[in-house]
This record gives C-alpha cells, sequence and structure tokens, in this order.
C-alpha cells in the first residue's frame, strides 16, 4: 500500500492524524506530512479509514 | 441465514453501510434504494466548492461509490421507499414494488425545513445536488441581493460563499449568535463578526414576517418582523432539518424525531438505522436519545451498524455505539471544527478570540472534559477529539491543548 495525498485538496484539517498518527501528522505550521509512505500492513486497515474519513477526499491509496 | 439486505437511502450512511456489510463479508444479495438519481456524492461541497463553482460535479461523487459495480449491489436509484412493514421486514417502493429482507438499514436522512408561505420561484433550499445546481445557477445570474434565512451550517456557509462571488448578502437569524445550537455565546458571536468584516449585513433576533412576490410570482422582497423591507431576488432558507421518517409511519418502529433505537443502533429485529435519520441513547453523553447530522456521524454509524447487523447472525458481541461527535465548517478563510459537545463553561486554552485563531475547551457541570472548538487550530481540534476517546481530564486537556 503507497499513500498519496493530493496537497491541492488537503486543507489540514488532521482528521487523519487523528485515526493514525503513525502515518500523518499536522505540525505547528499547518502542513500535512506523511510519514510513512508505504505503511506496514497492520496499519492499513487504519490509513484506510483515514483516507474515507478525510473530510477533502484527498487521501488516495495505491496497491 | 441474511441473504437479503436491503440499505434504504444511498448517501453517506447507507453507502457506508454497504461497503461494511461487504468488507464483514455478507456475500448475499444487497440492494442500495436511494431517491435521488445520482449515485452517492459528497453533500458538504455543495454550500462551498461547488456552489462557487471550484468542484465541479464530477468530483462530488463519493470514493466508494467510484465504481459502481464494484460493491456487487443492486442499485435502485430515483426510488424512494414509501412504507416498512418492521415485522415482516418488507418494504414498498415508490414505483410499487416490493422488497423482502432479512436485514434492513435505514438510512433515509433528512430534509430542509420550510417555511410556509416560502414557495415560489426565487427561494432555494440546499441539501440535494438538484439543490445546489439550482442555486448555483442562481448565484451565476447575479441576483441583486442574496437573502439567507437561518444562519445554521448550511446558511452561513451560503452567505460565505456568496460573499466569495461578490454579491450582497444579508442573513437573518431568529438566535442572538450565528449557529446558537451548537456554539457557546462567544464563539457564536465571533462568527457574526467573520460575516460582518466580509461585509454580510449580518441581522440577529430577527425574524421574517413575509415575502413578496413581483408580477411574475417571483420574490421581489422579504420584509422583517421589525417591519423592514428588503428587496431581494434571491433567497436561500436555511432553518434546519427535519429526519426523513415519513415513509415509516405504520411500519411498527418508534419513530419521534427519528428512528429511536436501542444502544447498537437496532430498531426492531433485524433493522438497524445509521445517520441523519437515526437516533439512539449515546452512553458517552449520560444516555440521552441524540439525533446526529454530522458527515463523519453518517461514515462511523453507516459502518458499525454493518458490523451491528452481521453480529445479528453471528453472535459476536457488539459493544454500544458511543462516538464522540466531531463536524468541521469553512467559511471564508476559517475553518471551524468542534469535536465533543459544546457547553456554557468554555475556556480558551490556545490563541485567542479576538485573532480570530483559537482552540477553547468545554467541561460539564462536574468540570469534566466534554468537548473543544477549533477556530483555524485544526490539529488542536485533532488532538482535543483523541483526548475525549481517551477520557482525558480537563487539566490533561489544558495541558497538552495550550499554546
Amino acid at each position: 500500500m503507497k499513500v498519496v495525498v493530493d496537497f491541492d485538496l488537503c486543507e489540514s484539517n488532521a482528521v487523519c492524524m487523528g485515526i493514525v498518527p503513525e502515518v500523518f501528522e499536522v505540525r505547528d505550521d499547518d502542513f500535512l506530512y506523511i510519514l510513512q509512505e508505504e505503511p506496514p500492513a497492520e496499519l492499513h486497515q487504519k490509513v484506510r479509514e483515514a483516507a474515507e474519513r478525510c473530510p477533502k477526499q484527498a487521501i488516495t491509496l495505491e496497491d | 441465514m441474511f441473504e437479503h439486505i436491503v440499505v434504504v437511502g444511498a448517501s453517506l450512511a447507507g453507502l457506508q453501510a454497504a461497503q461494511g456489510l461487504r468488507r464483514g463479508g455478507f456475500e448475499g444479495l444487497l440492494t442500495i434504494v436511494g431517491d435521488e438519481p445520482d449515485y452517492p456524492y459528497d453533500r458538504p461541497p455543495l454550500s462551498k466548492g461547488f456552489l462557487d463553482g471550484k468542484v465541479p460535479e464530477e468530483k462530488l461523487r463519493l470514493r466508494g461509490a467510484a465504481d459502481p459495480e464494484a460493491l456487487g449491489v443492486e442499485w435502485k436509484l430515483g426510488v424512494a421507499g414509501v412504507a416498512l412493514d418492521a415485522a415482516t421486514r418488507t418494504i414498498t417502493l415508490s414505483d410499487g414494488s416490493e422488497l423482502r429482507a432479512d436485514g434492513i438499514v435505514i438510512a433515509t436522512g433528512s430534509a430542509p425545513r420550510r417555511l410556509p408561505g416560502f414557495d415560489l420561484p426565487g427561494v432555494f433550499e440546499l441539501r440535494t445536488l438538484a439543490d445546489a445546481r439550482a442555486l448555483r445557477g442562481a448565484l451565476e445570474a447575479g441576483p441583486k441581493r442574496v437573502v439567507v434565512i437561518g444562519a445554521g451550517f448550511i446558511g452561513a456557509e451560503v452567505a460565505s460563499t456568496a460573499r466569495g462571488l461578490g454579491l450582497d448578502v444579508s442573513l437573518i437569524e431568529a438566535a442572538e449568535t450565528p449557529l446558537a445550537r451548537v456554539l457557546d455565546h462567544a464563539a457564536g458571536e465571533a462568527i457574526a463578526d467573520l460575516h460582518r468584516g466580509h461585509g454580510v449585513d449580518v441581522r440577529l433576533g430577527a425574524t421574517v414576517a413575509s415575502i413578496q412576490a413581483d408580477d411574475r410570482g417571483a420574490v421581489c422582497s422579504v420584509t422583517m418582523g421589525d417591519g423592514d423591507v428588503l428587496e431581494t431576488d434571491l433567497v436561500v432558507v436555511g432553518i434546519g432539518c427535519i429526519p426523513n421518517t415519513g415513509w415509516l409511519e405504520g411500519s411498527g418502529l418508534t419513530i419521534d424525531n427519528g428512528v429511536v433505537c436501542d444502544e447498537t443502533c437496532l430498531a426492531a429485529p433485524g433493522i438497524v438505522a445509521a445517520g441523519d435519520v437515526a437516533r439512539w441513547p449515546n452512553g458517552r453523553f449520560g444516555g440521552n436519545l441524540t439525533r446526529v447530522e454530522q458527515w463523519d456521524n453518517a461514515i462511523e454509524q453507516g459502518t458499525y451498524v454493518a458490523r451491528r447487523l452481521l453480529a445479528l447472525e453471528s453472535g459476536d458481541e457488539v459493544e454500544p455505539y458511543e462516538p464522540t461527535p466531531w463536524f468541521w465548517s469553512d467559511q471564508y478563510d476559517r475553518k471551524l471544527q468542534l469535536a465533543g459537545i459544546p457547553t456554557n463553561n468554555a475556556e480558551v486554552v490556545n490563541g485567542s478570540i479576538a485573532d480570530q485563531v483559537f482552540l477553547q475547551i468545554y467541561s460539564d457541570d462536574d468540570a469534566n472534559f466534554v468537548g473543544a472548538l477549533g477556530w483555524n487550530r485544526p490539529r488542536q481540534a485533532i488532538q482535543a477529539r483523541m483526548l475525549l476517546n481517551n477520557g482525558a481530564s480537563l487539566d490533561e486537556a489544558r495541558a497538552t491543548l495550550a499554546d
């Protein structure tokens, strides 16, 4: 699984960080950082949930 | 054996439930009934990006319905459920056909409340894609003044979008502050200031007495309770929503401001409800019957009821549904996020209301940390939500969320 964020859509709502902080982090500069572009299998379900619950639908998961 | 599950309602909660059923291993016949002709689409942009033309219609489709065939569901779109017999789990559709199901997900959402006498050309409501298309066309036509009745989320966001298009806007609210149902007074005042600062004619504690039509029958003015007359050719009414339960009259279910469910969202044997239409006792907040009209809840509850339904068959234990409410609203360049529940015990722990960049936290009468409001403080608002999920104390919240 590869995590791709469309930064034209992302508005740093930080919902993803709330669900899987191991992968997503919104820092003091209010920008989103992807900590692991290819997260391990045990995080996949949470990453999927983060993608679903992104209010801007900015997260895409590639196989 | 569950052989047939019907999801009534083809928006966020219903789609999420269908996905959850498939993900949970349900391999039987799955039918989704939706009264709108469109495949499931995302509603929040309808008052924002779609309305001002930044988000094209093809971008609205919900991710889970990007390939409608992939879910393996029978889509019945443009058809509404018109009756249900809960005892036999039989649904009657508007085309006269009947569906017999072993499991039913009720996710029929809510519909805008209407003002009697306001049904004339030039008056709009905003709930569906069709509503949004119509309103967008009217805004593009260059109205001389937009009058928005109701400063809830829809009203406040439409006012913001219309100002962004350079239109003159009046925003009318009966309460003393905008968003009075969800925000405390100080935060509500800050919203009012935000709109005034952007040139909106904000009228609080104001009522509308009547509406007038020109000789073509279209709206030409609105008369206020204090006698003031606002000339306008475009009125948007956003005065809240009512749950779509009309079709459930006589179904045998308990209907009281929504479909009344138990703490696991079960309304009757084999029947669950999710999204705007569901009302259930949320144990996180004292077990009061709760109905939540929020995007994020539609996702979470839709997912949950799929598990709930499948557990009826597997016999798996299912924990009660006790979400921490969370929503956001984008107005102008401001991003408002509320986690948990607001109370009148509010304290700003980060930033300041005067600067319109802040986070405030809410506590209940026993000094428990119960909610937080972020205003252009998304990271802290989400941290607050995580703290709420973990049952953090007020002191922990103060310490973690401070500047």
